[in-house]
């Protein structure tokens, strides 16, 4: 009875938004436009880089803020709970996860780089780098993650620190993330190498912290 | 019909799965795949409305992958908490109201 009534219910939501969108009239913004007019004064060439970190640089601020504080939550519900999965001993697979693993840091400083150009940048170099300890954990080359030691700590924090950092050195300008014209570029760039990091430690650090095990704290 | 509303059309179906199976489905693992879905087809509704027009427009495209991110974290939380719920007491559903 109740299943019945979720499923109609959910069926009418998709029939009723299907019929909306059927008959939504084009946007009376056009977005677009003005994104390529206001390009040539973000710093960068590539539109959706110039939105992530120019435009809305504010979105992109706050996000590295909540994936931290995510990182921050799991960490303090404690991740111990005793199943250490046995690290595959395999040299095959070890050494070419290595392997993997260099040429994917590579891969990563590239999408950083070619981010103020064509499709790229921080998240993406940062998933990359991300995917590649990952692959490295899984290998049984990386250990699991305990507790985050000092230099961890400011891996973590340092793309949401330089971030407000900047931020903050130029609300003395009067506006918010409002680069000059001059230093946009290098500004950009600074803050996603920062971003790639973090991005990458705090990804990786999900499921790393999560991985770890056999601690008796818990 | 454009592509783009073909997109945003699929969104609301997977929406609406999504949105079914958070009541319909008790195993807190399959909950979060449903939430998941459910953000999917948010991201596929905002991308494929705004190129509708046939040019893609790179506000949402940005929006979204912020958007992307994030989900990623929270589904990482999630997964989390699952987890020390299960250390906890054994369990993978939440507990059910009686007066229901």
């Amino acid at each position: 009875m109740k299943t019945a009534a979720i499923v109609i219910g959910a069926a009418a939501f998709a029939a009723t938004m299907i019929a909306a969108l059927l008959d939504l009239p084009p946007s009376a913004i056009h977005l677009p436009r003005l994104v390529d007019a206001n390009l040539p004064v973000s710093g960068v060439t590539h539109p959706v880089t110039a939105v992530l970190l120019n435009f809305r640089g504010y979105d992109t601020m706050l996000e590295i803020g909540v994936l931290l504080l995510a990182l921050l939550i799991v960490l303090a519900v404690g991740t111990h709970d005793g199943a250490d999965a046995a690290p595959t001993a395999d040299p095959m697979l070890q050494t070419f996860a290595r392997l993997a693993a260099s040429l994917m840091a590579l891969v990563a400083v590239y999408l950083l780089w070619a981010g103020a150009r064509q499709p790229g940048g921080a998240f993406q170099a940062g998933a990359v780098l991300a995917a590649a300890a990952v692959l490295l954990h899984l290998a049984g080359v990386l250990p699991a993650w305990r507790e985050p030691g000092a230099l961890l700590r400011s891996g973590l924090a340092a793309g949401f620190l330089v971030f407000l950092f900047v931020a903050m050195a130029l609300l003395s300008q009067g506006t918010l993330l409002q680069y000059p014209h001059a230093a946009a570029g290098s500004l950009i760039l600074l803050i996603e190498f920062a971003l790639t990091i973090s991005l990458g430690l705090i990804l990786a650090g999900l499921f790393l912290f999560l991985s770890g095990g056999q601690g008796s704290d818990s | 019909m454009s592509s783009g509303l073909i997109f945003a059309i699929t969104g609301v179906v997977l929406f609406a799965m999504g949105s079914a199976g958070m009541l319909l489905v008790a195993h807190l693992l399959r909950r979060i795949l449903a939430f998941n879905l459910m953000g999917s087809g948010a991201f596929l509704i905002l991308v494929g409305l705004a190129q509708r027009g046939g040019t893609p427009d790179p506000v949402p495209q940005a929006m979204v992958l912020t958007g992307i991110v994030v989900a990623v974290a929270a589904t990482a939380l999630a997964l989390a908490l699952l987890r020390k719920l299960h250390t906890l007491n054994g369990r993978t559903e939440l507990p059910r109201v009686e007066d229901d």
